[in-house]
């Protein structure tokens, strides 16, 4: 990931999803064991310790338009893992929160197949319906 | 606690607060300890062998499982916001209405109403905030929710490991296992303290007493890929296959697992493999087997009923006795 650092980026933002998600986004030292065991990392884009780079930086507006925060699914390996106590799935719902506050669509949508959902756990449709719809 | 928890609970335990009316397990005395039980949508619909198994095998430990009474949703999913407070009506809602029909403590089987049901709990708990929205949303007078237990602490805390080992009578022995976790049973640790977050152990503890030979599975608690299935089945297609490929290299007949969304993801992912699927139970399923319940009633699925049936046939009590365990 290349960024190019501007002067005058706002860290409104930042300060909006610390607050949201509870946790001292500036704690994270880019040991990068979240990215190394994300199972979900090939559909990223942006890697969890780049999500955390880029809010310490000011960047948070690109992640608020990127598919990151709706790949993550909250397993929480990375929390397990992170030698700082952050967990990543809060940051990502707060990501994800920003956007639908702002009454911007949701970037995951559920499928349209409705013989295909009418197969699924039910307990799936509920919590995907919680956390990428509004 | 109210005589509709039978007078005879197991109930101790520390959280919202003392429980006057509990009394040391007595398992000696014939009478079942009752538990408040939460099936939840998904053990109403499509797994209703995880439901049906769990309420055979815990007859048999002398276990009840009272439903509660007309039961909602548990949310799905708990809210990861500090002022995500609608999030946190529905769990609280069932925690609440589970302490007014007289029960402290409220098991649940379904990995995702775990999750939801303890996190709820632990932030009403933990965070004053979201106690004071939630109490006035609901028009609560009070705010006393029931504390909530995995069947799978019931069995390892409260029955004991031990005491269902004495209590097998058709062991599984022969039977490789690997015993999945998947994430919602053990994640975030210290709100869900059930058990080490990257090296579970509870599952391995149960199935090694039912005599299963329970692999080395590294897999065990990685992401099944969740609910991505309603929204991205080809993520999930990836995470599962990360996850059959070790029961693969473990060579276990059968994975276990106590989460229906892990039993689709695999089992939907395995049964495009074609040839050399891996059948996918619940460990009540297996719990109610070595218990001595008929396989027929245990909602077993044909590639299921095809491992269990290399089983070596169960021998008598005295063979079993003069077995060098």
């Amino acid at each position: 990931m290349s960024l190019l650092l501007t002067p005058g980026t706002k860290d409104d933002l930042t300060r909006e999803v610390a607050d949201l998600c509870e946790q001292n986004l500036y704690a994270c030292y880019q040991c990068g064991k979240c990215s190394a065991t994300c199972p979900l990392s090939f559909a990223m884009g942006i890697l969890p310790h780049q999500v955390l780079r880029l809010l310490q930086l000011g960047h948070g507006e690109r992640l608020v338009a990127s598919q990151a925060p709706w790949v993550c699914v909250g397993c929480m390996s990375c929390a397990a893992l992170c030698p700082k106590g952050l967990d990543l799935s809060r940051i990502m719902e707060a990501l994800r929160t920003v956007r639908m506050r702002r009454l911007e669509s949701p970037l995951r949508t559920t499928q349209r197949d409705g013989k295909w959902l009418a197969t699924l756990p039910q307990s799936a449709v509920v919590a995907a319906m919680r956390k990428v719809s509004r | 606690m109210s005589d509709r928890n039978g007078g005879k609970p197991v109930i101790t335990g520390v959280g919202t607060g003392p429980d006057t009316s509990a009394s040391p397990s007595d398992s000696t005395a014939g009478e079942a300890a009752v538990y408040g039980y939460f099936p939840g949508c998904e053990l109403r619909t499509r797994s209703t062998a995880l439901d049906s198994s769990a309420r055979q095998a815990c007859r048999a430990l002398r276990v009840e499982l009272r439903e509660m009474k007309d039961w909602t949703c548990c949310g799905g999913l708990a809210p990861q916001v500090r002022d995500d407070y609608a999030g946190l009506l529905a769990p609280t809602r069932v925690l609440v209405e589970a302490r007014a029909q007289g029960y402290e403590e409220l098991v649940t089987l379904c990995a995702y109403c775990f999750n939801t049901l303890k996190r709820a709990h632990f932030m009403l708990e933990h965070n004053a905030d979201a106690r004071r929205h939630v109490t006035a949303f609901l028009e609560l007078g009070e705010l006393r929710p029931a504390r909530v237990l995995h069947l799978l602490e019931v069995l390892r805390d409260r029955v004991g490991i031990e005491r269902i080992e004495q209590a097998v009578n058709s062991p599984l022995h022969g039977l490789k296992v690997a015993p999945y976790y998947g994430c919602l049973l053990l994640r975030p640790a210290q709100e869900i303290g059930l058990d080490d977050p990257e090296d579970p152990s509870v599952l391995e503890e149960l199935l090694g007493a039912l005599g299963c030979d329970v692999t080395a599975f590294q897999a065990k608690s990685d992401c099944c890929g969740s609910y991505h299935i309603v929204t991205d089945p080809e993520s999930v297609a990836r995470c599962a296959d990360t996850v059959l490929d070790a029961v693969a290299e473990a060579e276990a007949a059968v994975v276990v697992t106590s989460c229906p969304v892990c039993q689709f993801n695999l089992d939907w992912r395995g049964s495009l493999a074609g040839n050399g699927r891996t059948p996918v139970v619940y460990f009540t399923q297996l719990l109610a087997l070595a218990l001595g319940e008929p396989i027929e009633q245990l909602g077993f699925d044909e590639s299921a009923l095809a491992a269990l049936a290399l089983l070596p046939a169960p021998r008598s009590s005295d063979e079993r006795s003069q077995e060098e365990r």
